[in-house]
């Protein structure tokens, strides 16, 4: 009697040890959870779920304080990949938030317009913006992400979006569908 | 040389029906210049070439156009001589059938070519150094022939042992005959530019395979090959898709290239012949590659057969060259039946990777019937050469989910289309293939292009949070610098009470001004301080000294003046008055709320809250009436205006004021032994003092 208890004494405390050890040697800096939700976001940085950018967005997921169908830019796909990721049940996306584009877009500035006020360069949240005071400003195309948060501080509204031009590279095949029913 | 070479041969695959002879039948002709080419920027794998013409520039043959842009790029040259009219996206043969940037080059019918070469023809090639080898044929433009594309320079520098070069001789499509009827008539240039090769890449020897229903090539290259013990023609067995690099290296070496790697993993490099014969013309003859032969073939055509054509000739331009069309083509194809590539048009340019036009009848190629639903017979996976599970590759590549496809290798799918040929159902898997390839791959560059947007993000946030905190940074040092003058005007206050009992009326705006003079000084002296002290220990000297004085009686002017400035502006409001109301109704409300909350246990009652409330008004008001009184003790004193003594006092005070103000200055600076300096400070402070009682009599005046 005395041994076992002993015996498991000596063992729930060497346990103890080596998990109090791999507690402080393995521990996970940051949120990984959120790491992983931020992952499956757009990263638009546009703030159509209500939320200052993809991060904090991915933060109020993981605390449990929004929905996983504020995102419009990640559209119906996106909110499949959360619900997989957090075991919820995939949703339509709420529509206060704004609707799913249907083909990505990026901003376009008429440039004989702009007047060069750097507004749109304090709004970008991605710094694709390249421009200076009283100098024509322009858009790095490779950079936008389609936010159009440049489109209200623009005071000339020189700013467009414009569909995102396939090339030979960027080309993707067609989904076949010469499938009978 | 071995007599017998063992062969190892791959799995699956297919023998199909050929129809080559129908190409073989004439030796390869020599297309002329057609009127106008087309040259696309991007004819290889990689970035494409940057233009260095000009539109409306004269150009001659063998003359740079574009320049490779990155590594895995290779030049374009001008295939005759003409003027550059347009450089503008036109359509280029690729999938998408969307245009891309392309030269546009009007021939002038000279072909006159550059007076001299833009490198060096090399006599004796065996001499060159590996590197000059890989140099001359990127600045040839030499991209693999074979129909990928690759740049040549690349595969030529392999940057390890290599084993053996391969030179993929087997043509294993049906139709294309180009690399055939290149073996059998120039197999003397294939077999030097294989030693070329064999110098760049240091390899000890070459295979040459050559499947074996091509006997005219087998025999021109034996006998080409004899010259060098280094180089074998192993003949293989005919079977689709034998002339896959992959499988090539198979059926020789029976060594299987590792998923998703290159065949130099294994230490072989792969050519095609008429890399190798390009190769040798670009160091031999300086020949930029600006040709190349096609096969035009098909039943639509009618007399198909292999031609020589400059790179950029429109293909409709060659299919009149071998007769024109017999009938309406059923469809048109760059390549082979198997893995070519369907044309919408042939206005579109030939390119460096174009080794077949195949114009077929309707009635010649399996027609695209409705596909029927798979039924799992596993024929598919009995065909693929690369031991994939084509159905379920399909079946994934269907349910969109992409990343089993990729678990299950799709990337290692070479698109023979073996698979869909045997397919009983007649499904198109290859275009499955080609969608979830073509989806992966997008998803991945969106990938790419969310984690740049959120690293320029987070690029941003950083900024902008250390932006705000050199913001707050300024924000705090003003404050503390705003404190510091609060406390001197505390200190203002602190005077008046002294005025008073020094007899002094608190309305006499001299003393005011004093008192606020005083202050002013008490803030600018540890100011002044400091920066004598910084000036100090920077051991600068007298020069300094001086100026420190010259500022410090600057200071006291200014302060002087503005006090001065200040009482002659501001004249009937009293600051110390001000205060003391101030601090009145904050006693006040204090009051009132104190009333209010004793008066809330029974705060039910509606008329006791309300006599509460009353009470409470009534008790600011008084306070309010009384608070004044502070200042009225100075008032009661007043009318001491006019009283001379306290004006004299005034100045007196004023004047030594300045000097105090000049003082610290010096004492801080005790070394200073400058007395003009120490002059002008002094006689500066004395005006500053007279103007200063000037300014207090005139405003009394007023």
């Amino acid at each position: 009697m005395l041994y076992a208890v002993l015996a498991l004494a000596v063992l729930a405390a060497a346990f103890g040890l080596a998990l109090g050890w791999a507690s402080i040697r393995f521990k996970v800096e940051g949120d990984p959870l959120v790491e992983k939700i931020d992952k499956i976001l757009p990263q638009t940085q546009c703030g159509q779920c209500g939320f200052p950018g993809c991060k904090p967005y991915a933060t109020a997921i993981a605390a449990g304080e929004a929905d996983i169908n504020q995102c419009p830019p990640g559209g119906e796909d996106g909110v499949v990949k959360l619900a997989e990721l957090l075991g919820l049940e995939p949703k339509p996306l709420n529509p206060e938030n704004g609707v799913a584009k249907t083909a990505p877009t990026v901003a376009l500035i008429d440039e004989s317009t702009c007047i060069g006020c750097t507004k749109c360069i304090q709004a970008c949240p991605v710094d694709a913006i390249l421009g200076a005071a009283q100098q024509m400003h322009t858009i790095i195309a490779d950079a936008c992400t389609g936010c159009e948060l440049c489109l209200p501080p623009c005071p000339v509204d020189c700013i467009t979006m414009v569909p995102v031009k396939d090339t030979p590279k960027t080309w993707k095949w067609p989904t076949p569908e010469t499938e009978a029913a | 040389m071995t007599l017998m070479t063992r062969l190892f041969g791959f799995r699956g695959g297919l023998h199909l029906d050929y129809r080559k002879e129908i190409s073989t039948g004439t030796p390869i002709r020599v297309a002329p210049v057609p009127p106008q080419l087309v040259l696309p920027l991007s004819q290889h794998a990689g970035a494409p070439a940057k233009p260095r013409v000009r539109v409306g520039e004269q150009v001659l043959r063998g003359q740079t156009l574009a320049d490779p842009e990155g590594f895995v790029s290779v030049p374009v040259h001008a295939p005759t001589s003409g003027t550059i009219v347009a450089i503008e996206p036109r359509p280029v043969p690729h999938a998408s059938g969307l245009p891309a940037l392309c030269i546009v080059l009007e021939a002038d019918g000279q072909d006159a070519a550059l007076p001299q070469t833009e490198w060096p023809a090399v006599e004796d090639v065996q001499s060159l150094e590996p590197q000059a080898i890989r140099d001359i044929v990127r600045r040839a433009g030499i991209a693999g022939l074979g129909g990928a594309g690759f740049p040549s320079f690349i595969k030529l520098g392999p940057g390890r042992p290599v084993e053996a070069l391969i030179i993929n001789g087997a043509e294993c499509e049906p139709y294309i005959s180009c690399d055939q009827m290149l073996m059998a008539e120039r197999a003397d240039e294939i077999v030097a530019g294989v030693q070329v090769i064999l110098r760049a890449i240091g390899a000890p020897r070459c295979l040459i395979g050559v499947e074996d229903n091509k006997p005219p090539a087998i025999a021109a290259l034996r006998r080409a090959a004899s010259v060098d013990a280094r180089i074998q023609v192993v003949v293989v067995p005919t079977r689709y898709p034998q002339g896959g690099e992959k499988q090539l290296i198979q059926a020789l070496t029976g060594k299987e290239v590792p998923s998703e790697g290159l065949p130099l993993d294994i230490g072989y490099v792969v050519h095609n012949p008429g890399t190798a014969r390009a190769v040798w013309r670009a160091v031999r003859y300086a020949e930029p590659l600006t040709a190349r032969v096609v096969t035009v073939t098909g039943g639509a055509v009618k007399a198909p057969q292999n031609v020589e054509a400059r790179i950029g000739t429109p293909m409709r331009f060659l299919i009149d060259f071998v007769g024109g069309y017999v009938g309406t083509p059923g469809r048109l194809l760059m390549g082979g039946p198997m893995m070519g590539l369907a044309l919408s048009t042939d206005e579109l340019p030939v390119i460096k990777s174009t080794n077949c036009i195949l114009a077929a009848t309707a009635e010649e190629l399996r027609p695209a019937d409705d596909a029927m639903p798979c039924i799992r017979c596993g024929a598919c996976q009995e065909a693929c050469p690369i031991n994939l599970m084509p159905q379920q590759l399909y079946w994934h590549a269907r349910g969109k989910e992409f990343d089993k496809t990729r678990e299950l290798n799709l990337f290692d799918c070479i698109e023979c289309g073996c698979c869909a040929q045997v397919c009983p159902s007649h499904i198109p898997l290859v275009q499955y293939y080609r969608y979830a390839k073509t989806e992966i791959w997008s998803a991945e560059r969106e990938k790419r292009k969310a984690d740049a947007a959120r690293e320029r993000h987070e690029a941003r946030q950083i900024r902008i949070e250390r932006e705000e905190r050199e913001k707050e940074a300024a924000r705090a040092r003003k404050k503390a610098e705003l404190a510091a003058r609060k406390a001197a005007t505390e200190a203002t206050a602190a005077s008046v009470p002294a005025a008073t009992s020094a007899g002094i009326s608190v309305d006499d705006p001299v003393a005011r001004a004093i008192a606020a003079a005083k202050a002013r000084r008490a803030v600018n002296a540890p100011a002044d301080a400091a920066a004598t002290s910084v000036k100090d220990a920077s051991g600068s000297g007298a020069d300094t000294d001086a100026v420190a004085k010259a500022i410090a009686a600057a200071q006291a002017k200014k302060a002087v003046k503005a006090a001065a400035a200040e009482t002659s502006g501001t004249g009937s409001a009293d600051k110390g008055d001000a205060v003391a109301l101030a601090i009145a109704a904050a006693k006040a409300k204090k009051a009132a709320k104190a009333a209010a909350d004793s008066a809330s246990p029974d705060a039910d009652d509606a008329v006791s809250l309300a006599i509460a409330a009353a009470k409470a008004k009534k008790h600011a008001q008084e306070q309010l009436t009384d608070a004044p009184s502070p200042a009225k003790p100075g008032a009661a004193a007043g009318g001491t205006d006019n009283d001379p003594v306290a004006r004299a006092i005034a100045a007196a005070k004023a004047k030594k004021l300045a000097r105090e103000a000049a003082a610290p200055t010096q004492g801080a600076t005790a070394g200073d032994d400058d007395p003009v300096a120490r002059a002008i400070a002094a006689a500066k402070a004395r005006k500053a003092a007279k103007d200063a009682a000037a300014t207090g009599d005139k405003d009394r005046d007023a």
